[in-house]
């Protein structure tokens, strides 16, 4: 019998290691063969909830959602004891940030590796209801986490009694409507609820009154899934896991997008460099043109530039370089593309997926997109820069309702910083129109500055 | 207590309030939008940031938003903090992004929060150079116009509509920078209390639609502090008006009863003061027609009716002022006094009466009801009776939000965690009435029964809670019931019954008073609120004067002189009884109405509307309050005779040659003499000598263009304005308009201004508290207090078998003045008759059919509502509606088919 684990015989690759795209995820009986639902029987017929609560602190996991939160002071919050009452689990599978496709590798080839995560840390926490929040465009990942719940449930995994135990714990997959801040953990869970997906005020914080106002613990789908892994091998296995590449442990699914020669996913030590994801594992930059600027973890983080490509992708190391490490799957830009279309796409989409709720994210996103628009035309005056910095200060951390426009402001700042002169040269003072250009002016207001540049187009063409 | 620091000063602020409302409470501004005090914190549109420090020696500081901070001990922030204040600036700058800047044409403009706000955080120039988002308006029916482009997206109207008052019909739709606030489809809000958004809302997306039509900017209008005659709640409003108009109802803040909102009953009802049919001038009857007199002409002529010889009697009303009614009492002398209340709605209203005043349990105000946590409405639907307790049932219920956040830690001024902790939580609300209410959907239990399955219930509880109490023998659902509901109320801090003269039946009113004095025995925060039928209605019970059936029963077809005062008595009382009645009668009306009885009048003598007189009225906790005259219509036009009921009383006893009072306060002192059941009236407002810095207070605001013609349509040139005998109000901008002035009393505030906050807001200018009572405490005066103990009422025998009509009460409709505003007519319902399943089926009545209703002297036909809900046997019909004559509750019906 082959098995799939024979690919990584040391354990070095536990999230990834029973995945073989080619031939599909594993069923139950496949997963079982390779050792699959040990950790659930080992948790639910030795461990006390205390126990793996004990371990997953001890291995210093940290949330893999992007905001690096050590997943085991996360459980710690939430009420244990006979009187605790009705606790859920939710899973973030809310996939949605740009540039971002590493749960979905876990959720469509491994479902039973999350579902048994999530049997495990809702043992953990006591928890009786799991929810998979899951992305609606994930249909594939819908259909395949059901089958897997199915089987688990009728092999006694799940449902009522698990593995013949006290403990009972009901599984579901409910698939998003396409927000993608249903990510925030709070609007996910007003979402699950049927409400509108606004992130809630915090305190109280969803461990003290999440769900249908019950303790409620939300957890990505690449953090749950290093749960059993830590249940069978113990916190320092997985401390080792980072081959001593950086303070954190574990192993992290890296990626990279962007004009790269093999993008990709791929799950490596933590800490792994920028560089080896961009020149070992996708291949250099395609056509061979030069790096100009990389995104490290999401459309929310803040540009850093080719000098900072040899950085350990954790989460501390790249905070210190000025930006964060977020989901860790890098974008990267090629020296022929124009930061200023590029801020404009992300801010586009930021805009478009604000919840309305709080006046800077709901009417500073728009205002930076339409900034942006005028200067990628060339229509921009003088203090639309001005006013893109202001907005990157107004619409920042401790501002807004939630984290969704500072998320947003972080490559636009970041791309003021390090290429200002793109920016200026989007100014209508500046832009030096080709030949055939048909319009350049803006398409409405005649202001002071409009007729400037209509003024520069005379001197131009004359 | 706890000591903030606020930009270097030390204050002592409410420790459990946030930042916001601390510094608000301390007058200091900070602009806001999604903060109001009776929604509390959400921290949505991040206007109200401050810089908050450390400690003392922390320079850097952070900015937080204020209303979603704790005003903890110790706090140290800065509002004049230059980071803080750019802050503050850019929001409004954002939030005008959208916003049309259309000002000019905007309803809300002079009264607006926005442009308030606006000015407040300094932003003056507009940086943002592109195009508007803007939005499709919805008709929302004939009271709110919609201008959803003028939205800034605080969220308010859904946080009050849907959160506060219940609503389900107005909700937010869209996301990012497109959300949009109203309805699914256009239609009519169904909310009774949609008026609110007009208030809730900080600029003019929901405006006043009743206002637009004749619009006025604020400081065009003439204000006075007037108490709502739609019901017996008695909320305070500040009616605007201009060139002898009623242009619009605001609300007027009180803490223990309207706080921040009315129904749209109150708000939207005041059309009849503006009819054009109203009686201007004397009329003096000649044949089939009425001659038109001056009012001089008109006095000496009932001056005569009166000296004719004849019996004299005088019928008051429970829509009239006490001083009205007192000084009718005094003319006619106290023998020949009727209350012109129908006998079961005086004998009811006595009863609610006597449980307030000789019962152990006080009369809950809305704040009381509001802050209950168990309650059990027995007979009432309030929504009809009393509506604005239907708003305050829903906060009672809503109480559990608070606890629920309390236990987890979370400041109860934290809106939206509260309800994410509690869900779908609620305090419980037991509702037993004949037919089903709006609030079923909040209760913990409901029962449908008639009078007598109600009063057993009420006692079955009652003898739960007190094995003294009457025993009653019941069902076992309804011991089960009973039961259960005692086991909550007794378990309940802050225990509520609530009852009244709806169902028309004095044994539920007797239950619900067993119920609220056997559980004072375990609780002495138990309350009781009763509705009683009309604004007045139990001011006049006060008078202990014999009823209209009464009258009837005196004139009983003979001669006399009989003086109506503001009432028609063909709402209370059958044709054929008053024909009969009548037959040989004279009768003057003195009335600001054209009704069925002016129409039999010999002389009409045309009364002041709520807008153009003082008068006194007792709400149904027993508290008088005074309402003061807006505007004077002579001031318009000279020759208009309308003045206050009781002087045209006084004039006829001048012209009859008995003393006679010439100012508002004589008639006062005259009435708590003659009444002492009255004695305190005059403690309801300040008399007419008050002063500040010795001058009097102004009704309209000022205009810092200077004076303008308060008669500019009829020609510049202005006489003097009208001078006030009755009040320390002046008409005009002349006088006090400051809120600074501590002394200043909250009965003496006409509407809510103060420099820079020219929009409802302002109201926090006047509050020792904001959101809490008033600076010089709130107004008016309770002329009784419960008593110490009081024996159980004995059960009574069961009512009479057989069909039995059932008044029912509509929000729209049942009202006598208001049901005369053509707004409030659009909402009101075609009459019909409401039948059990059952007894249609045994009558063979279809659903919707027209069908034949005949109780006394009426035969009716009427389309059929077969429902339910209704019990067995009773037969329920519109109070109120064109097409309805006068009800009693428990008469004999018959029904049959076809029309």
């Amino acid at each position: 019998m082959s098995l799939r684990s024979a690919t990584d015989p040391n354990y070095q690759k536990p999230l990834t290691r029973l995945i073989d795209v080619a031939a599909g995820p594993l069923g139950l009986a496949g997963y079982e063969a390779e050792g699959g639902y040990r950790a659930l029987k080992t948790a639910v017929k030795e461990l006390q909830p205390q126990d793996i609560q004990a371990r997953v602190k001890d291995a210093n996991l940290r949330g893999r959602g992007g905001a690096g939160f050590p997943t085991g002071i996360k459980w710690s919050l939430i009420p244990m004891g006979p009187d605790a009452g009705a606790k859920y689990l939710v899973c973030n599978a809310d996939e949605m940030e740009p540039g971002t496709f590493k749960d979905r590798l876990l959720m469509e080839q491994a479902p039973h590796q999350l579902v048994e995560a999530m049997a495990t840390a809702a043992y953990a926490i006591g928890a009786q209801t799991g929810y998979i929040f899951l992305r609606g465009e994930y249909v594939v990942a819908a259909e395949r986490l059901n089958r897997a719940i199915d089987e688990a449930k009728a092999a006694g995994y799940l449902g009522k009694n698990i593995l013949g135990g006290a403990w009972s714990f009901e599984l579901y997959v409910h698939t998003g409507a396409g927000r993608y801040i249903c990510g925030e953990e709070t609007a996910l869970i007003n979402s699950l609820e049927g409400r509108r997906a606004n992130p809630r005020a915090k305190p109280p914080f969803p461990q003290i009154a999440g769900l249908w106002g019950r303790p409620t613990i939300v957890n990505n789908v690449e953090t749950l899934c290093n749960i059993p892994h830590i249940v069978l091998n113990g916190a320092d296995w997985f401390k080792g896991l980072n081959q001593g590449k950086s303070k954190d442990g574990g192993t992290k699914l890296y990626g990279c997008s962007g004009r790269a020669n093999k993008p990709g996913v791929w799950e490596l030590p933590i800490g792994t460099s920028a560089r080896e994801l961009l020149e070992v594992h996708a291949g250099g930059m395609r056509g061979g043109k030069k790096l100009k600027a990389w995104l490290p973890g999401g459309a929310s983080t803040d540009f850093l530039l080719p000098e900072h490509l040899d950085l350990a992708m954790d989460f501390d190391t790249i905070a210190k370089a000025g930006s964060r490490m977020g989901t860790g799957l890098i974008t990267v830009v090629a020296e022929d593309q124009s930061m200023v279309s590029a801020v404009r796409n992300l801010e586009e989409f930021f805009a478009r997926e604000s919840c309305g709720w709080c006046t800077p994210c709901r009417d500073g996103l728009p205002w930076s997109v339409k900034l942006l628009r005028a200067i990628e035309r060339g229509e921009g005056v003088p203090e639309d820069i001005d006013h893109l910095a202001k907005l990157t200060r107004w619409l920042g951390p401790g501002k807004t309702f939630c984290a969704h426009a500072p998320g947003a402001m972080e490559p636009l700042q970041s791309a003021l910083k390090y290429f200002r002169a793109e920016f200026e040269a989007g100014l209508a003072v500046n832009h030096i129109p080709k030949e055939g250009d048909a319009c350049i002016l803006p398409d409405h207001g005649e202001g002071p500055k409009a007729a400037y540049a209509k003024e520069r187009m005379k001197w131009v063409n004359a | 207590m706890a000591k903030i620091h606020v930009d270097g000063n030390t204050y002592e602020v409410n420790g459990a309030d946030n930042l916001l409302q601390a510094c608000l409470s301390l007058g200091l501004d900070i602009p806001y939008f999604c903060w109001h005090p009776a929604l509390d914190s959400v921290g949505a549109c991040r206007q109200c940031a401050v810089k908050q420090y450390k400690d003392a020696d922390d320079k850097n500081g952070r900015l937080v938003m204020s209303c979603m901070t704790p005003a903890s001990d110790n706090t140290y922030i800065s509002i004049a903090d230059d980071e803080a204040k750019e802050f503050r600036e850019t929001i409004v700058s954002l939030l005008m992004t959208n916003h049309p800047h259309d000002c000019p044409v905007c309803e809300e403009g002079g009264h607006c929060h926005l442009q308030d706000m606006t000015v407040m955080t300094g932003h003056h120039s507009r940086d943002y150079r592109f195009t508007k988002r803007t939005h499709q308006n919805q008709y929302l029916g004939p009271f709110i116009g919609h201008e959803m482009n003028r939205c800034i997206s605080c969220y308010r109207c859904v946080r009050y509509y849907r959160d506060y008052a219940g609503g389900k019909d107005l909700g937010v739709f869209g996301s990012a920078a497109n959300v949009y606030f109203g309805r699914e489809t256009e239609g009519v809000l169904e909310s009774e209390f949609s008026g609110n958004l007009t208030e809730v809302c900080p600029t003019g997306v929901f405006t006043d639609k009743t206002h637009s039509e004749r619009y006025t900017r604020k400081w065009d209008m003439q204000f006075a502090p007037a108490i709502c005659t739609g019901c017996a709640v008695g909320c305070n409003i500040s009616p605007g008006e201009r060139y002898g108009e009623v242009r619009r109802i605001e609300n007027r803040y009180h803490s223990e009863l309207n706080g921040y909102f009315l129904c749209d009953r109150g708000r939207f009802g005041y059309g009849h003061a503006n009819l054009k049919n109203r009686p201007t001038h004397a009329l003096v009857r000649e044949g089939d027609s009425f001659v038109t007199k001056h009012r001089g002409e008109g006095v000496n002529l009932g001056a005569q009716l009166l000296k004719s010889g004849k019996t004299v009697i005088g019928i008051g009303s429970p829509r009239a002022s006490l001083e009205a009614n007192h000084a009718l009492r005094s003319l006619v002398g106290a023998g020949n006094f009727y209350s012109g209340a129908s006998a079961q709605d005086a004998s009811l209203t006595a009863l609610c009466l006597k449980v307030l005043r000789e019962g152990p349990v006080p009369a809950a105000t809305i704040k009381r009801i509001d802050q209950a946590d168990a309650v059990l409405v027995l007979g009432e639907d309030t929504l009809g009776t009393a509506a604005r307790v239907a708003l305050a049932l829903r906060q009672a219920a809503r109480g559990k939000l608070q606890t629920m956040s309390t236990e987890k830690k979370v400041p109860d001024w934290q809106a939206a965690s509260a309800a994410d902790i509690a869900q779908h939580e609620l305090n419980p609300l037991f509702i037993a009435t004949p037919m089903a209410t709006k609030l079923d959907e909040i209760a913990a239990a409901t029962l449908r029964a008639d009078a007598d399955g109600l009063a057993a219930l009420g006692n079955a509880v009652a003898h739960a809670l007190d094995a003294s109490a009457p025993a009653v023998s019941a069902d076992a659902d309804t011991a089960a019931l009973a039961q259960r509901i005692a086991d909550t109320l007794k378990a309940a801090k802050k225990p509520l019954i609530v009852s009244g003269t709806g169902c028309g039946s004095a044994a539920v009113i007797e239950a619900a008073a067993n119920v609220a004095y056997a559980l004072a025995k375990l609780n002495a925060e138990t309350a009781i609120s009763l509705a009683v039928p009309e604004a007045n209605s139990l001011g006049l019970a006060m008078f202990g004067a014999p009823d209209l059936d009464a009258a009837l029963a005196r004139l009983n077809g003979q001669e006399a002189v009989v003086l109506v005062l503001e009432n028609d008595l063909s709402r209370r009382a059958s044709a054929s009884a008053l024909d009969a009645a009548f037959a040989q009668s004279t009768v003057i009306a003195i009335d600001h109405q054209q009704t069925a009885t002016t129409a039999t009048a010999a002389l009409v003598l045309p009364a002041a509307s709520f807008a153009e007189g003082d008068g006194t009225w007792v709400n149904f906790e027993g508290r008088a309050q005074r309402s003061f005259q807006t505007y004077d219509p002579a001031y318009y036009d000279r020759h208009v005779a309308t003045q206050e009921s009781w002087r045209w009383i006084a004039q006829l006893r001048t012209a009859l040659g008995q003393p006679a009072w010439s100012k508002l306060d004589e008639v006062i002192a005259d009435a708590e003499a003659a009444i002492p059941a009255l004695k305190g009236i005059a403690q309801a407002a300040p008399n007419a000598e008050f002063r500040i810095d010795g001058a009097k207070l102004a009704r309209a605001p000022q205009r810092q263009s200077g004076r303008t013609a308060a008669r500019a349509n009829i020609f510049v040139h202005e006489p003097k304005a009208t001078q006030d005998p009755d009040s320390p109000l002046a008409f005009s901008m002349e006088g006090i308009n400051s809120t600074h002035a501590v002394e200043r009393p909250a009965a003496l505030i006409p509407f809510a201004w103060s420099p820079g906050w020219n929009s409802p807001s302002a109201w926090n200018k006047f509050q020792a508290e904001v959101g809490g009572a008033m600076k010089g405490g709130d107004s008016g005066v309770h002329l009784f207090r419960h008593n110490g103990a009081a024996p159980y009422f004995p059960l009574r025998a069961a009512g009479q078998d057989g069909l039995r009509l059932l008044p029912l009460h509509q929000h729209f409709g049942s009202e006598e003045l208001s049901a005369k505003a053509a707004p409030i007519q659009e909402r009101t319902a075609q009459a019909y008759v409401a039948i059990n399943v059952a007894d249609a089926q045994r009558l063979g009545i279809e659903h919707q059919s027209q069908t034949r209703v005949e109780f006394g002297d009426y035969s009716l036909s009427l389309p059929a509502k077969v429902r339910v809900d209704l019990p067995a046997g009773s037969v329920g019909l519109p109070a109120g509606l064109a097409g309805i004559p006068p009800l009693v509750a428990g008469a004999a019906v018959r029904l049959g088919k076809g029309g």
